[in-house]
């Protein structure tokens, strides 16, 4: 059986047809083409896959494509803007947050949300630590990673 | 995943239209339960029917003395509705700890409950706070509706519509999580309301349960020492790779004792 469905990714609408049990991350990646999005452990723990759904952080290795019928998903191929990286991935560009890349996409993804949850405050390194539990790094030990979100929420709460 | 057809409900009579007319169909409202059992192939639904296109089934009411907990309420949602936060803080944390950010922007109570996952955190709060669920045809006792491992009151194609709570005078909750996949290896909700006390685990066993001998000691001396030589019996209780039974029960009265800590801090 397959199922249709309209999508905004990235922007753009998509107008797509898939097996009524392909995940989000599969279409995003083999239909798509769009292969930022990572599968690390494929079982909602590690947050490689994570993109975002109508605004808000979501693991796509457990959603269905079609569970996701008029939303709107951005992945990390669709943050940069005219060729400007967003300020999450500037961030850790210039702290070094990472060093193999595989956890980064999703780790950027989750990063944007922490910093969208507490907006109205000034975000601390607990709350990072705390709030990045989704999400796994087998290399750098997190530390440069926390310190491109802190620095990152600056900046974005300046932006906005 | 084994293959399936997808519907998406837009009501909860279509919902239950689309159930009956399947021979084997599953409900699905957020999927943090169901799609990682599908994917590991531990179940071969021939339908799944999503909830998620069926409105007013999400929001938290608080009354003078209840919380409803509409049933495709996400975590996230009640985590961090503030006036939850006063009324019953130890539900908010709950919801708060469940899995992490992108787990809680999807799953539901609803789902978490009729699921009756040995080691999810929802159902502690269903036993240990004394809530009511409600379904599409009636209203089941929290204590009557955990049965067994995965097993509940629901009948045959009955959905959850929401959860009650009645707000007790003040209650707690641990959890000691697996540090991976967040879930409980045990949890307990320890909540003291008028002359009555509840002790919920979940984690420990087949489906979550109360210890009356914890409620009995609490009733008297409400204080962690209270419940500091009571343990549970380890038969019966769940083992794996991650802790053995031995150790949840001693985990049981460690979360309890934390627990009634917290309620009276």
């Amino acid at each position: 059986m397959t199922v249709k469905f309209s999508i905004t990714v990235n922007g753009k609408p998509v107008e797509g047809e898939t097996e009524d049990r392909t995940l989000l991350v599969q279409y995003l990646r083999e239909d798509m083409r769009l292969t930022g999005t990572h599968v690390g452990c494929d079982t909602s723990q590690c947050g490689c896959c994570t993109v975002h759904i109508d605004g808000k952080p979501v693991k796509s290795c457990t959603i269905l494509c079609a569970q996701v019928d008029g939303c709107e998903i951005t992945t990390i191929e669709g943050l940069a803007k005219d060729g400007e990286l967003h300020p999450m991935q500037n961030a850790f560009r210039e702290n070094h947050a990472l060093q193999c890349g595989f956890c980064t996409p999703g780790m950027v993804m989750s990063a944007i949300g922490i910093v969208d949850r507490h907006k109205d405050e000034s975000l601390d390194e607990k709350t990072v630590r705390h709030e990045l539990e989704g999400n796994i790094c087998r290399c750098t030990g997190y530390h440069n990673i926390v310190k491109a979100i802190l620095a990152a929420s600056v900046t974005m709460n300046k932006n906005a | 995943m084994y293959e399936f057809t997808y519907q998406k409900a837009s009501s909860l009579d279509e919902a239950k239209e689309a159930y009956g007319a399947s021979d084997e169909a599953k409900y699905m409202s957020g999927g943090m339960t169901l799609l990682p059992t599908l994917k590991q192939r531990l179940a071969r639904p021939s339908h799944v029917i999503d909830l998620g296109g069926v409105n007013d089934m999400s929001g938290v009411v608080i009354e003078n003395d209840k919380v409803t907990i509409l049933a495709r309420t996400p975590h996230a949602q009640v985590a961090s509705n503030i006036e939850l936060q006063r009324v019953l803080p130890a539900l908010a944390k709950l919801a708060g700890g469940i899995g992490d950010p992108m787990v809680r922007n999807r799953g539901t109570i609803g789902g978490s409950t009729a699921n009756s996952d040995p080691a999810a955190d929802y159902p502690a709060s269903i036993v240990g706070l004394g809530a009511t669920v409600h379904t599409d045809r009636r209203q089941i006792s929290g204590d009557d509706f955990f049965l067994d491992l995965f097993e509940t009151a629901l009948e045959e194609g009955e959905i959850i519509t929401k959860v009650t709570y009645p707000i007790p005078d003040r209650a707690g909750y641990m959890k000691f999580p697996n540090p991976a996949s967040r879930y409980c290896i045990v949890g307990v909700m320890v909540s003291q309301r008028g002359t009555t006390v509840r002790v919920g685990v979940t984690g420990a066993g087949a489906c979550a349960f109360r210890v009356p001998e914890m409620e009995e000691k609490l009733a008297c001396e409400f204080s962690p020492n209270a419940v500091a030589d009571i343990k549970v019996p380890a038969e019966d209780l769940n083992e794996d790779i991650h802790a053995s039974a031995e150790y949840r029960a001693h985990l049981v009265t460690v979360m309890a004792k934390r627990a009634v800590a917290e309620a009276i801090s």
